[in-house]
């Protein structure tokens, strides 16, 4: 895409807001940020915290939002091009460096967009810059700033003299505070926000050029590898150090409290260190056994949380015409990355440098600087991208990890998880159980809707201050955050949904004020988190798809006994306009033919086919998609095989089209995955998909089937986040499908084709029985 | 111990002292400062290593080096450069066949392979070649798109 000059010209034309000196005083330092519980030096409220003009007319920009292959990177590149009226290749982006970008806490949950597209950080530090520059320009010019013109990095005025940004402010700071009332260039007026421009790290991947977190070399680097507990809960007895003293190279065994790993000069000479490490372990008890583990979540004391009670739920069932009930299970999953993670650290005496495929630099940094027990201003977290996380892979740990090698060796030490190290240890994806309960009138409608989850949770991201969160810490003796067993206290203040746990069905009543996205009056949402055997974090979508597929799936249910259409009983129970709109838009772009489920053809073929639909409003109100999904399943396999998606989507405005459809994509090809084949496994005594022959990912052989999309694009609404909508809902969406064409219900994931099988059999002696 | 090894990698000879059993890969990105090729497993599962020896797909991290003898190693980043990406690659650039991009010397170099040996190569063939390659961002669909726009440009 290229704009000519006098294009920039005539689009970055109007500009109204002078700047009075009162309005340059500068904002006091080490004001505390605003994402976090810390302060950094790099004060967000500053303009120069986010910009710099070069000598060169090079403009810097410094984010605390990274890409991690979704196309972040490029689009906050169009934003700051597009604020400043320059071309995309005038920017010069900095991602997630402590030592020069603001701390903008964790680089996830889909709040990049929200966060550094719409009014504040970057996108105002962008609009407050622009400003600035014409202000100056005005009076270099002498000329009054609504006169002027900006175009490609020149300020023009009516009397056809020019100023470039770097004869302004060239290598000077701004020193202005950021400026809440800048005023961001609207959708209409954008040439290069929006629009799809190839990703800028095309070029360097295609061709073997990009630098992963992998290939970051110091020089004096040292090699390291781990030697982790056998299962989780295992405690070092012994090391006996003498197994590797004939290992070339290896510089040292580094053992604290039950963390073990060697340092060697190469990789090799480390990967075979660890492997002949003779070490003894105490073993940790056995695990709950993986066929009855559901039943256990739901015996574990939970910390407990009412996100709606209308305390009439027991009674308005008891009244209802009909009364269904479900229990749904979701398998832990795992992120998987493809690259084992890494991560390179330099610790001196007083300080670190720590290279890091993080989506938390700043946190990473407070943790660093515990576990080294160094002042946190002393260590430096630089972000260089790993292989794609989709959450809390192994890049936190690996960082820690990394960190204690090089402290204990003082030299700086690259680190190389093994597949096992990151599959066995990572933070899995949430393992839940979620039981439904809801009651129908005889005109169809639901009057009552109960539900209740068990969610399994232990650890989490380590933030500034948990280290026990990920194993690392837990190695050192850090406990993971305690979720202490308590009873539900009522809802109180705004109904917030983040989890998408209440289904957009719900009216979600909290103490007189509705706010949910649908109408059924008589409601009840709890959930329970339990203590897991295994470390939990997010994965992307965290809860949302667990809940979602659950909810929508039951919501399909209902609608079944109502004999009713998805796309019509569904609109039946709603009310939020948006939700609303994607799924109209689905509906009506897959030619979606209004009938009930199933589709009750059951002929003698071996292949049948159906459809399936499933919504959400993505943590209540951060973007909002439909999904159509058609399958065929073969009857005598159990194969379901997905043949198109239809998606529609509506995250406001779109900063760029093309990356848009590329995650979405993505999205719904990783969920279903997720959906068909993704398990993670366990045995007495530990976990047992550990590599990509024991946890399956469907691979490039898989036919994939047709990815139709479809954005919805309201106007005057602020842009959410969008990577994770379709995702929450892939599962779903083929769950319905598959009871549109068989009638049988899968409540489990993933739709193995024992599982379905099963379901169909079951389904069968059901329609026997009637 | 330590030996001399001498490899042809990307049409240009180069010399490491490494233990003749160090996988491919460490010499590859340790020595000689290649980024295509990259650590996936370690256990020849999912493709990340990959690069060719005399045009056929090899895992490098499990090969060792002492085999390779005076084999021609193609990389990823020895197919084209930035400037003058092979058409495989300007294929990918064009169809934007990435997220995260750490699995494509898997995905670019065995299509390649197989391409090179047959031209007409179906869809069929082609996604059974790609059995062993995984991508978690899920980039299926542009990715076959590339190699088919490559496989048809090369065909007319």
């Amino acid at each position: 895409m290229t704009q000519s000059r006098r294009d920039f010209l005539k689009s970055c034309g109007v500009l109204i807001v002078n700047f009075s000196a009162g309005s340059l005083s500068v904002m006091s330092a080490q004001a505390p940020g605003p994402f976090g519980t810390h302060s950094s030096h790099i004060d967000p409220e500053k303009l120069e915290s986010w910009l710099a003009v070069g000598a060169d007319g090079v403009i810097t920009a410094y984010t605390g939002k990274c890409d991690f292959g979704q196309g972040m990177f490029t689009a906050q590149c169009q934003l700051v091009a597009e604020e400043l009226c320059v071309s995309v290749g005038r920017i010069k982006l900095i991602q997630c460096d402590t030592s020069v970008c603001p701390d903008q806490g964790t680089t996830s949950g889909s709040q990049s967009t929200p966060t550094n597209f719409n009014s504040e950080n970057l996108a105002l530090a962008a609009a407050t810059a622009r400003e600035a520059l014409l202000s100056l320009a005005a009076n270099k010019l002498g000329e009054p700033v609504e006169h002027l013109r900006l175009g490609d990095g020149v300020i023009a005025g009516k009397s056809g003299r020019r100023v470039t940004y770097e004869e302004l402010i060239g290598n000077k700071h701004f020193n202005l505070p950021l400026k809440a009332t800048a005023k961001r260039r609207s959708p209409e007026q954008w040439t290069v926000l929006g629009k799809p421009i190839p990703s800028l790290d095309r070029t360097a991947l295609m061709t073997g050029q990009f630098e992963f977190i992998h290939h970051v070399r110091v020089p004096g680097m040292l090699h390291g590898r781990l030697v982790r507990p056998p299962e989780m809960g295992a405690t070092l007895a012994h090391v006996d150090e003498q197994s590797v003293r004939n290992v070339a190279g290896l510089v040292k065994v580094v053992i604290r409290k039950d963390f073990v790993g060697v340092v060697a000069e190469t990789q090799y000479q480390a990967t075979l260190a660890a492997r002949q490490l003779a070490v003894r372990w105490n073993p940790a008890p056995e695990l709950p056994s993986q066929k009855d583990f559901f039943d256990y979540l739901q015996k574990q004391p939970g910390n407990d949380v009412l996100s709606v009670d209308s305390h009439d739920i027991d009674a308005q069932l008891a009244g209802a015409s009909s009364v269904i009930r479900a229990r749904y299970t979701y398998p832990y999953q795992m992120h998987g990355s493809v690259g084992a993670s890494c991560a390179v650290a330099d610790v001196k005496p007083e300080s670190a440098t720590v290279w890091s495929a993080t989506q938390s630099v700043y946190p990473t940094r407070s943790i660093v600087a515990k576990l080294l027990n160094i002042p946190v201003d002393k260590v430096r977290v630089i972000f260089v991208r790993g292989s794609g996380c989709y959450g809390l892979n192994g890049a936190d740990a690996v960082s820690f990890d990394a960190a204690i090698l090089s402290q204990a060796v003082g030299k700086p030490v690259r680190l190389q998880f093994s597949r096992q190290d990151e599959m066995m240890w990572e933070n899995l994806g949430s393992a839940c159980v979620i039981e439904h309960r809801a009651g129908l009138a005889r005109d169809g409608r639901i009057v009552a809707w109960h539900r209740e989850d068990w969610a399994a949770s232990l650890g989490n991201r380590p933030g500034y201050d948990q280290p026990g969160n990920v194993i690392t810490g837990m190695l050192l003796g850090f406990e993971p955050e305690r979720q202490e067993p308590r009873a539900a206290k009522p809802p109180t203040g705004k109904f917030r949904n983040r989890s998408n746990t209440v289904p957009p069905y719900f009216a979600a009543c909290v103490e007189g004020r509705c706010e949910g996205d649908g109408t059924i009056p008589s409601e009840r949402a709890l959930t329970h988190t339990v203590r897991s055997p295994f470390f939990t974090g997010p994965l992307r979508s965290p809860l949302r798809i667990q809940n979602t597929f659950a909810n929508e799936c039951f919501m399909d249910e209902l609608c079944a006994r109502a004999k009713a259409d998805p796309v019509a009983f569904r609109l039946l129970h709603m009310q939020n306009p948006r939700t609303i709109g994607v799924l109209k838009a689905a509906a009506h772009v897959a030619s979606w033919q209004a009938r009930s489920s199933p589709k009750g053809d059951v002929s003698l073929a071996k292949t049948v086919s159906g459809r399936g639909i499933a919504c959400v409003a993505y943590e209540g109100d951060n973007g909002y998609a439909a999904l159509v999904a058609e399958v065929d399943v073969d009857l005598e396999t159990g194969t379901v095989r997905p043949t198109r998606f239809v998606v529609a989507l509506d995250c406001g405005p779109i900063s760029n089209p093309d990356g848009l459809r590329n995650q979405t994509e993505g999205g719904i090809l990783q969920g279903m995955s997720r959906a068909l084949v993704e398990e993670v496994t366990w045995d007495d005594k530990r976990i047992t998909s550990v590599d990509w022959e024991t946890y399956n990912s469907l691979h490039l052989d898989y036919e994939m089937p047709q990815v139709e999309m479809f954005f919805v694009t309201p106007a005057n609404v602020p842009a959410t986040g969008a990577g994770e909508t379709a995702i929450t809902i892939t599962p779903a969406a083929i769950g319905n499908a598959i009871f549109d064409a068989t009638g049988a219900r899968l409540r489990h994931l993933p739709f193995t084709p024992e599982r379905v099988k099963a379901a169909l059999a079951e389904s069968v002696q059901r329609a026997d029985r009637a | 111990m330590k030996e001399k090894i001498t490899l042809n990698v990307n049409g240009q000879r180069h010399v490491a002292e490494v233990d003749p059993e160090t996988p491919l890969l460490f010499v590859l990105n340790d020595e000689l400062g290649l980024r295509g090729p990259r650590f996936g497993c370690g256990m020849a599962q999912c493709g990340a290593c990959t690069v060719l020896v005399r045009g056929k797909v090899v895992r490098s991290c499990v090969l060792p080096v002492r085999t390779v003898g005076q084999d021609e190693v193609t990389t990823l980043e020895g197919l084209g450069t930035a400037e003058k990406p092979h058409p495989i690659q300007q294929a990918f650039i064009e169809e934007g066949a990435a997220q995260c991009g750490f699995c494509l010397s898997g995905v670019i170099l065995t299509a390649k392979a197989v391409l090179d040996v047959k031209p007409d190569a179906s869809d069929q063939e082609m996604r059974d070649a790609l059995a062993g390659v995984l991508c978690r961002c899920f980039a299926h669909t542009r990715m076959l798109r590339a190699i088919r726009k490559y496989a048809e440009a090369k065909r007319a």
